[in-house]
């Protein structure tokens, strides 16, 4: 795997040690940098009610990392925020390939877009078509 | 049962459960419900990623149960009820949306 992939982090906070986010956040990116990885992003998106209660919590403080790396960095991230107690609970997505798929298909409905009034009618145009346009 | 529906504006008549029961709610050919407009919101919009993060939209294909908004009522396309499917359980999994709800 020569490219680079990228995920994103969302980890909850236990509310009670909302003073420790940044450091915990900077933590976190340290262990990234060690293992070769960069961020990209780290922002806290505050606190937020949870939808069902995490170990008796019914609040906590979100926030996402954004990674770009090889994987290797991931592993030691998750098995940091798994042993760390303030961290209620982690999420990691990799978004590479869905990013650049829908980068791939905003290419082709603008290559779409742009070979449509030059290319002028449609072989079997008639007037439902230019019904169903107006219509849209 | 599910009278006060949040998404009554995008498709209506949805009883509040899945079974799929094809009784129509207040008579068929009767007033409002009939228009029923069966468009992917996603595909106007020209969604091309649905972000887990963005449980603003993801609320709406959630009724009041917590259970996700089968197509056949939101009109949503194949391709887009799956991206939509797996951001809502990826934000369930971190507690930004809820399981369910009683």
């Amino acid at each position: 795997m020569d490219t680079k992939r990228q995920y994103e982090v969302v980890f909850i906070v236990d509310p009670t040690a909302d003073d420790e986010v940044s450091k915990l956040t900077e933590s976190f990116s340290q262990i990234v940098t060690d293992q070769g990885g960069t961020v990209v992003k780290a922002e806290t998106m505050g606190k937020r009610q949870l939808a069902y209660e995490i170990l008796h919590h019914k609040d906590g403080t979100f926030v996402l990392l954004e990674i770009e790396g090889s994987g290797r960095e991931i592993a030691e991230l998750e098995r940091r925020m798994r042993v760390n107690d303030r961290v209620l609970r982690y999420i990691t997505v990799r978004v590479d390939e869905d990013r650049r798929r829908a980068e791939k298909l905003k290419e082709r409905r603008a290559r779409k877009a742009a070979k449509r009034p030059t290319q002028g009618s449609h072989p079997r145009r008639g007037p439902a078509m230019d019904f169903a346009e107006a219509a849209e | 049962m599910a009278t006060n529906y949040e998404d009554r504006q995008r498709g209506g008549g949805y009883d509040g459960d899945d079974d799929g029961d094809r009784r129509p709610m207040g008579g068929r050919g009767g007033g409002r419900r009939m228009h029923r407009r069966r468009v992917c919101r996603f595909c106007i919009d020209k969604v091309d990623l649905i972000d887990f993060k963005d449980v603003r939209l993801l609320q709406n294909y959630l009724p009041e149960r917590g259970k996700i908004l089968p197509r056949r009522i939101s009109g949503t396309c194949a391709t887009h009820q799956r991206m939509l499917a797996e951001a809502i359980k990826r934000a369930r999994n971190i507690a930004l949306l809820p399981y369910t709800t009683d």
